[in-house]
């Protein structure tokens, strides 16, 4: 029952997956290709810990949390540049 | 029979990747930056944060680094889409035809 609702969720998260992908490559503005690419990570990340909790590693964790970390700091850093420059 | 606590972490799991496709969905369909902006981070926030603790009734024992993302994501995602929000304001994006008020641009004396 579990196994078969971690496969709905995963399918689910693949579909937005796919959606904020074709933001990301249709653009118009910089702003929004950004907030697609945010987007891609924040899925990225709940795909990170399905993939943790089939692999039976909490090591991958560790993972999700760097990666959310760093995307943080990419969005921030893009968002100061389209302001104002770096 | 599966475990009661098994049952609820994969319905929250499934949940949360509900919100998910939704912020997605909203991605795609939103007619300007700003509703974008407002579609992409909350749904997704939520989705996330019900994901993490589905995740965490399936494995307890990760409860801990799982709320460490948790409260990451929720603290850094309304930053990062507070100053996205703001950059696309400054560098003028371009708003949609059913805009009818812009307090940032009346505060700062702009041409609304």
């Amino acid at each position: 029952m579990a196994e078969a609702l971690i496969h709905l969720a995963a399918t689910l998260a693949g579909i937005a997956f796919l959606l904020a992908l074709y933001r990301f490559f249709r653009g118009p503005s910089a702003a929004d290709r950004v907030i697609a690419f945010d987007v891609l990570t924040i899925v990225a990340i709940t795909g990170i810990v399905l993939v943790a909790f089939v692999e039976g590693r909490g090591i991958y964790l560790d993972v999700a949390l760097i990666y959310a970390l760093l995307s943080f700091l990419g969005v921030i850093a893009v968002a100061r540049y389209l302001e104002r420059g770096l | 029979m599966a475990h009661p606590l098994d049952l609820l972490g994969g319905l929250l799991l499934v949940a949360g990747a509900a919100f998910l496709l939704f912020g997605g969905l909203g991605l795609v369909r939103m007619p300007d930056v700003f509703n974008r902006i407002q579609a992409g981070t909350k749904a997704t926030t939520l989705g996330t944060l019900l994901s993490l603790a589905g995740m965490a009734c399936l494995r307890p024992e990760w409860g801990l680094k799982l709320l460490l993302i948790g409260l990451f994501i929720l603290f850094t995602n309304p930053i990062s889409s507070q100053v996205l929000a703001r950059a696309a304001h400054r560098t003028g994006a371009e708003k949609t035809v059913k805009t009818s008020v812009d307090r940032l641009a009346e505060d700062t004396g702009e041409a609304p």
